[in-house]
């Protein structure tokens, strides 16, 4: 059920390199012809999760697909921040069409593909969550029935944040944004709404669904090139945090990545054709309030008076995940 | 680029035009920091670097890393009290790196391999060291690197000063200390055996040398009287221990006191068990908690069966009876009589109180300043009042140790040198210290410190074979592997990964990184998730 970590002194596989390890177990990123496919210079802000998970997520494809690769890019800040006429930081084939089609446009790519017989060629659509979970979300269902052969990438942090961090349906409970603002009875997203796109992905029943996070490199990249290799629809979840929307340090984006995945609120796994077919598991299990702390989207939480029952809450959800997905096995 | 049709296609790359280093107001520069291991080295080794290249299982680098510093690794793996390892960040995590296991192991390989040092071209200046002990063999071995010709004489019928004649055989091996000096010599170090120097000058003279390192230790123990206990029952630690080389074991009754709280003390009961004698007791003054002794050495002896009275002090004997006085301890730790006494039976017994320097002849020689408890003033050279005469080891104030010795040679060298060059030595400036607060501990693998196997405790108690054994080599590989590389890059490749403008850029490996300011956005990621600290984040002058 869970996968195996290489058991290894000094840093082991934690770190991106590690000159103590052989070559094949260091990521991608850690090697000096890595692609860069979303090169210097983008204007994304300092300490940016999506700008990092973009190029962790595309490097490791260009390496697994053997650069033979067309991305379609929603409309978002990543497509924003990377392509402000003149300019372009892809140093891949990308295009952009529309903020609800790309899933759409990467149907559309995949069919010429087929029809001109090129089965070389890997296509991957990519979106922040407003373009995948609200506003593309139609045609990404209809990707994911038809079994398209696209791989689909969310970079999910959690709100529109290009257009001035409002929220979305992965905005979590409680969080503060400017459509959600931390006043009232209330305050913050209200419990309840939004929705589970990964596990809505997997009720398709598509070849291959897997949720991953910028804070965990080796396991991104594992499932991004075990994703290359198959065929049919695919999905990615990757958990991308952003300093501004989320009112985080920059510096601390992997940070708060990581308080995440070890608090259980963003679970790891990977699912085959509807199962879950294994999980990441914590390895050093964190309270929720460690995460949240650390942004001040929720800093109405910590009071005063802190708000003992949202915290209760919070944490139900983690461990509800730990559950779940089996995290501490 | 004027010519591209707006919303058409854009040139892969042209984003490079954007220098995005102007939105920086704090940048991050790549800096080495002195880690904790280094900075409480009394040799001054630099313990990071060499356990670098045993990481890999490189023994030889590492050796000759660690050779730089301390001429006696399989000693010091053996017998240093390794305050490296206390001062060590991973002792924060789980347990310390046993780097003195490690150290041993590489200075076991070097005996068995006979690696050797290079040496640099003669000088033709010619130094006189006084004393084969750790501290002038760390000088000879020191100045002979340099290039420069050194003679030891040494009054002892064999060198090694008190790695032979103070430290048991059980604890250090007498082969490992003929190896590592057999390998000193085999630089062209000249050692006289059994060659008391009594006029300074006149050697000097004799031997035409440049400059003197005097490194006699301190053989002179000190002693109490015991009312009613014949003189011929009262040893010293000093004696009895140099008597423990010789062909003939010490005459010692059946049961025998040792009077003091300090290692030498451990050294003396331990000895004095092995010999098969009844039960040995430890009075020492004060307790547990005050004794000088290392905790790890005091616990080693109780399960040997050595027993400890502490709180007594003697206060007179018969023929087979010491009477005792309990104490009791002030407010400043001091001991303070009670007046009860109670009778212990005993038949011996051995002082260890302290020892001192047989430095009277040198109160001759002008300009030498000797204190009145017989040890010489130096200056921060090391050397003394006399220009050209350097002095360190048990003899110069301060602590005293095998390592602190060794360092003191390494120290002395460099100044002496400095000296026969008619220049001055500069200590190159400390790093900023490597704390634990600077690690970002999430990317290191758990694990727990290897254990050193330990001699069962029957052939402990019968015995004088060397009781704690050396690491496999695969156990000395683990073992190195679990440095955190405290303040300096170990090229584990996050900076390279994590920043999110592909402006860290990896030099190649094992070259480490540097940043690419044209595009650096000053985020901070980079410092933030190396492990070992070795980026500091600077506010950027504009």
């Amino acid at each position: 059920m869970t996968t195996e970590r290489i058991k290894f002194y000094q840093t082991g596989t934690f770190t991106a390199g590690n000159r103590l390890l052989d070559e094949a177990t260091r990521t991608v990123q850690s090697r000096l012809d890595r692609t860069n496919s979303l090169n210097s210079g983008h204007r994304a802000c300092q300490g940016c999760g999506e700008a990092l998970g973009a190029r962790y997520a595309l490097d490791a494809a260009m390496r697994a697909s053997h650069n033979q690769l067309i991305a379609v890019n929603a409309t978002g800040c990543l497509e924003v921040f990377s392509s402000p006429y003149p300019e372009s930081a892809w140093q891949i084939p990308w295009m952009h069409s529309l903020f609800g089609n790309a899933p759409a446009v990467a149907s559309g790519i995949a069919a010429a593909l087929r029809a001109k017989r090129r089965d070389d060629v890997t296509v991957i659509a990519q979106g922040g969550d407003g373009a995948t979970v609200d506003i593309g979300f139609g045609c990404l269902s209809g990707m994911f029935e038809r079994n398209d052969d696209v791989l689909y990438l969310c970079y999910d942090n959690e709100a529109y944040m290009n257009t001035g961090i409002q929220r979305s349906g992965a905005t979590p409970p409680f969080a503060r944004t400017n459509t959600t603002q931390a006043v009232g009875e209330h305050p913050g997203n209200p419990i309840g709404n939004g929705k589970n796109v990964p596990r809505i992905a997997l009720a398709h029943g598509i070849p291959y669904v897997a949720t991953a996070s910028v804070a965990d490199l080796h396991d991104l990249e594992r499932k991004v090139t075990k994703a290359i290799g198959v065929r049919g629809a695919r999905y990615i979840h990757v958990h991308v945090p952003c300093p501004l929307g989320w009112g985080s340090d920059p510096a601390h984006t992997m940070k708060v990545a990581r308080l995440a995945v070890e608090s259980g609120l963003f679970p790891l796994f990977e699912a085959e054709f509807g199962k879950v077919i294994c999980s990441t598991p914590i390895r050093r299990k964190v309270p929720v309030e460690r995460y949240l702390e650390l942004q001040t989207r929720f800093k109405h939480l910590f009071g005063p008076p802190q708000d003992t029952e949202a915290l209760a809450a919070i944490q139900a959800m983690a461990d509800d995940n730990i559950a779940v997905y089996g995290l501490m096995e | 680029m004027e010519r591209t049709p707006f919303a058409i296609t854009l040139d892969p790359n042209t984003s490079l035009a954007n220098h995005t280093g102007n939105w920086r107001t704090m940048k991050p520069i790549y800096v080495d920091r002195l880690p904790p291991c280094n900075h409480a080295c009394p040799a001054g080794e630099n313990i990071q670097a060499w356990l670098y290249h045993a990481e890999e299982g490189a023994y030889e680098e590492a050796w000759q890393q660690l050779m730089q510093d301390n001429p006696m690794p399989a000693i010091h793996g053996r017998v240093c009290y390794h305050p490296c390892e206390s001062a060590c960040n991973r002792g924060h995590i789980d347990e310390a790196v046993s780097i003195h296991a490690v150290e041993r192991f590489l200075g076991d390989q070097a005996i068995a391999q006979g690696w050797r040092v290079a040496c640099a071209p003669r000088t033709g200046k010619n130094v006189l060291v006084i004393g084969a002990g750790p501290g002038g063999l760390s000088t000879a071995y020191h100045l002979a690197r340099m290039g420069h010709q050194v003679t030891i004489h040494e009054a002892g019928p064999q060198a090694g000063g008190m790695m032979r004649y103070g430290i048991p055989k059980y604890r250090l091996p007498r082969e490992i200390v003929d190896a590592e000096v057999a390998r000193i010599q085999s630089m062209g170090v000249t050692i006289r055996l059994n060659s008391r120097v009594d006029d300074l000058e006149a050697t000097m003279a004799e031997g035409r040398f440049d400059a003197a390192f005097l490194a006699l230790g301190a053989h002179l123990a000190r002693r109490v009287e015991i009312p009613g206990v014949d003189a011929k029952r009262v040893l010293d630690a000093v004696t009895f221990l140099r008597d423990m080389e010789g062909a003939a074991r010490p005459k010692l009754g059946r049961r025998v006191a040792i009077y003091g709280g300090g290692n030498t003390a451990i050294d003396v009961a331990r000895s004095v068990e092995r010999l098969g004698m009844e039960p040995v007791i430890i009075i020492y003054r004060r307790d547990l908690g005050h004794a000088p002794a290392f905790a790890s050495e005091i616990t080693e002896a109780q399960d040997e069966g050595v027993q400890f009275q502490w709180l007594r002090r003697i206060a007179q004997g018969d023929e087979s009876t010491l009477t005792v006085e309990e104490m009791a301890l002030d407010e400043q730790g001091k001991p303070q009589p009670t007046g009860r006494f109670e009778r212990i039976e005993a038949d011996s017994v051995i002082l260890a109180l302290g020892q001192r320097a047989d430095t009277g002849f040198l109160r001759r020689v002008s300009g030498l300043r000797v204190r009145e408890d017989g040890t010489i003033e130096v200056d921060g050279t090391m050397m003394t009042g006399r220009p050209g005469i350097f002095a360190g080891g048990d003899m110069v104030p301060g602590e005293q140790s095998v390592t602190v010795a060794t360092g003191q040679g390494k120290k002395a060298a460099r100044h002496i040198d400095a000296y026969l060059r008619g220049s001055a030595y500069v200590k190159p400036e400390a790093h900023e210290p490597a704390t634990f607060s600077r690690l970002n501990t999430w990317y290191y693998t758990d694990a727990d410190a290897s254990k050193q196997p330990l001699l069962n405790l029957v052939r402990r108690r019968s015995s004088f074979d060397e009781i704690v054994g050396g690491l496999d080599a695969d156990t000395a590989l683990l073992e190195a592997r679990r440095c955190l590389s405290c303040g300096n890059c170990f090229n584990c490749d996050n900076c390279y990964a994590v920043c999110p403008d592909s402006a860290v850029i990896k030099l190649g490996p094992g070259k480490r990184y540097a940043i690419n300011y044209d595009y650096c956005k000053g985020c901070g990621l980079c410092a933030e998730e190396c492990p070992c600290g070795a980026i500091d984040m600077v506010r950027e002058v504009k």
